[in-house]
């Protein structure tokens, strides 16, 4: 049997001093032999695996047969950002987990296909969508992230009138703001959004639901909302030094990087700190992001702080290789008890201490717990920290009778409807920072609600 | 989006007016709001303070001081160009309520910001006591509008141009000393003059509000580059305040984490006035 095609990515050396993409992306002749793997089993698991139900037997078949405009068409039905997924999605813990052949060997490299398809697409000239017949109703979708875009093409494709309100200057949420130029290349989550735009959906950018209008006010002149403002609020660790100059929260770090694109300062205006040495606290993508990043802005050494050990570490198992590939160092089992002050209020050193794993915790994973009298100083003169986000609260004002848990996330019921009549949510402002796919799954389902309640 | 300038103007050397159509954004402004601009595709996102705001015509008017590149670069547009993205209003809008007399300090150009509040204050039927101070009378903004706005108004200069000779703290100690009965103290205008307000009113036990303006990006929440210390516990400026107990504010840390870009923001400066060179060469 073929193996799995590995995909070509740039050198490790050479990736590590610029911010193009680290994925080459399948030639043709990978993906027909990619393809060629799949067995059609005649009871394929692997859509129970997609969030979005992408009919992955359909595609495949039409990869193998040549037709990769057939392809792209079938995986479009149901996914509205297939570049986007096709590179972010955490297949091995999806798609490609359910996979037969996943039981003896590798599983059919589902995402890299589907991004190959959709690469085909956009090389070929995006085919624009046919607008649908009008239903007269009025949906209005809060941010312009992956659920938001999402719900926002679903409900169109429905012939709704939908408007999408984006409080920063630019689309795309996360994958905009947070995930770097190197993994997901702006302007094919552009060109999404432009697809997106062409079913009919108007975007406002600059436009801070809660400031300029309340949900309340949202509720009267439209016949449906959508929420899928995200999990933009950023955790500290509220240890003594995290206020000093040159400590970020990644949320920060990342979107001066991306957004503002201070990666080519000063071309661009917006500065950022490049450190010599920088410590990100944190073991996910997005702590993996920053490290990744920091070290194209020039670090000579970048290290990942963790509390638990290498099996715990949340972030894709493809990120981490990636990342120690281009030299990031991980300190595991440590974390940080303060950030050392030096001149100016600057960053001079972060005290850890060793930790070590004790019993499991409600989350399953063994909980670490510090070993007294481990406290070493480790040396940094920028430190990220990237523990977490959770849902902006900035929605909340003005939005009467809209239930929310301790966590300050959404409470939903299983169609994503809120606990008020015409208000869904979906996303991470319901579940908590999770995946781009989950959230588009959310938001599809949402949508598909949505849709039943204003045809009713 | 794209957001018009409708008039702009200088009120003194390197200080500027200016009036934006901004429909919304009007529409929802209260005093002790911001705005958060970028002027094009390549510039910073930049923290400004409303100075007025006017739901009938649609229009915000900002005052700013050409400082680091991109208030400099603002200072180039005139009447009828564009702002690329216009964002808000953020922040918390000012706590005025009905508390008897309330004195408004404006240091140079804090004056801009304390003026609506002065209105407001005014409207929910306090006694407005204005001070408002520069380094001297060509630095002086406002005073008319301000002059209108309060009950009395009160003027300082740092070399004795005009009114006072010395700094609107003075001015302020002796009001208090006088034995007029104050409320409430807010001061707006550079960290030190914030500081130095806070340190002098302590003794009193007057309630000192301050305006603060630090670095952010989003002003949603979403950074965090705007956090500071008040009490010791750390809040988000852009969504928290921007107003904040003046005893509590630790302006040490405020201002050292308003100077984190210093290098950088001569760096860029170096390069616009560099660029300007070469287009007027051609």
């Amino acid at each position: 049997m073929v193996e799995r095609q590995v995909m070509p990515l740039q050198d490790p050396k050479e990736r590590a001093q610029n911010f193009n993409e680290v994925a080459l992306g399948y030639t043709d002749e990978q993906a027909l032999a990619e393809a060629s793997r799949c067995i059609e089993c005649k009871n394929p698991k692997c859509v129970e695996g997609c969030p979005v139900n992408i009919d992955i037997p359909g595609f495949i078949v039409s990869i193998k047969e040549g037709d990769f405009d057939r392809a792209i068409d079938t995986i479009k039905l149901t996914n509205t950002l297939p570049a986007v997924c096709g590179r972010v999605c955490p297949q091995e813990a999806q798609c490609e987990l359910h996979c037969i052949l996943a039981k003896k060997s590798d599983p059919v490299a589902i995402g890299r296909l589907e991004r190959f398809c959709a690469d085909h697409e956009r090389k070929r000239g995006v085919t624009p969508p046919v607008r649908a017949e009008s239903t007269g109703k009025k949906v209005a979708v809060i941010g312009a992230g992956p659920a938001g875009l999402t719900a926002a093409a679903d409900l169109a494709k429905e012939g709704h009138d939908v408007t999408i309100f984006e409080s920063l200057h630019d689309t795309g949420g996360v994958l905009t703001y947070g995930i770097p130029e190197f993994r997901l290349p702006k302007a094919i989550v552009q060109e999404e959004v432009e697809y997106i735009k062409q079913l009919g959906v108007e975007v406002k950018v600059d436009y801070v639901i809660g400031k300029i209008k309340t949900l309340d006010e949202l509720r009267k002149e439209f016949d449906a909302v959508f929420l899928g403002t995200g999990a933009g609020l950023p955790r500290f660790m509220g240890i003594e030094g995290e206020n000093l100059n040159g400590v970020y929260s990644a949320n920060e770090f990342l979107t001066r990087v991306n957004l503002m694109k201070a990666y080519q300062f000063p071309a661009y205006d917006t500065p950022i700190k490049r450190g010599k040495k920088v410590i990100v606290v944190g073991g996910g993508n997005v702590a993996m992001d920053a490290a990744r990043s920091a070290l194209r802005l020039g670090a000579d050494e970048v290290s990942i702080v963790y509390r638990r050990s290498e099996a715990e570490l949340p972030a894709r198992r493809e990120e981490v290789e990636n990342a120690k590939e281009e030299g990031i160092v991980f300190r595991l089992l440590s974390n940080p008890v303060r950030i050392l002050e030096g001149e100016n209020m600057t960053v001079n050193g972060v005290e850890c201490i060793r930790m070590e794993l004790g019993e499991p915790d409600e989350s399953g994973r063994r909980s670490p717990v510090p070993v007294e009298g481990s406290e070493h100083v480790l040396d940094a003169d920028i430190v990220i920290i990237a523990i977490g986000t959770s849902p902006n609260p900035m929605i909340f004002s003005g939005s009467t009778g809209l239930e929310t848990n301790s966590r300050g996330t959404i409470i939903v019921d299983d169609s994503g409807k809120t606990s008020l009549d015409n208000v869904y949510a979906g996303g991470d402002v319901v579940t908590g920072a999770a995946t781009v796919i989950s959230a588009m799954g959310a938001a599809k389902i949402a949508a598909q609600a949505i849709n039943e309640y204003l045809t009713d | 989006m794209s957001y018009k300038i409708i008039e702009k103007k200088e009120l003194a050397p390197n200080v500027h007016q200016m009036k934006i159509l901004a429909l919304d954004v009007a529409k929802a402004a209260k005093a002790g709001q911001f705005i958060i601009l970028r002027i094009d595709e390549a510039s910073e996102r930049i923290p400004l303070t409303i100075a007025d705001f006017d739901a009938t015509d649609g229009t915000i008017t900002l005052i700013f001081q050409e400082m680091g590149k991109t208030t400099k670069k603002l200072a180039k547009l005139t009447a009828s160009d564009e702002i690329l993205d216009f964002v808000g209003p953020l922040g918390t809008p000012a706590d005025v309520r009905e508390l008897g007399t309330v004195i408004l300090v404006g240091g140079g150009i804090g004056i801009a910001p304390i003026y609506p509040q002065a209105k407001a204050y005014r409207k929910a039927g306090n006694k407005v006591i204005s001070v408002i101070g520069a380094r001297n009378e060509s630095f002086l903004i406002f005073e008319d509008e301000m002059r209108a706005a309060s009950d009395e108004l009160h003027v300082a200069t740092d070399d004795g141009s005009k009114g006072h000779h010395g700094f609107v703290t003075d001015v302020v100690k002796n009001i208090l000393d006088s034995g007029e009965k104050v409320d409430r103290v807010v001061v707006i205008g550079p960290p030190i003059l914030m500081r130095v307000a806070a340190g002098m009113l302590e003794p009193y036990g007057v309630e000192t509000l301050v305006s603060l303006n630090p670095i952010m990006i989003d002003g949603t929440g979403m950074c965090g580059g705007c956090r500071v210390s008040i009490g010791g516990e750390t809040k988000f400026a852009c969504v928290d305040g921007p107003e904040f107990d003046a005893h509590k504010v630790d302006f040490n840390l405020l201002m050292s984490r308003l100077a984190l870009y210093k290098n950088e923001e001569s760096e860029c400066l170096d390069m616009h006035d560099h660029k300007c060179t070469c287009k007027g060469e051609k």
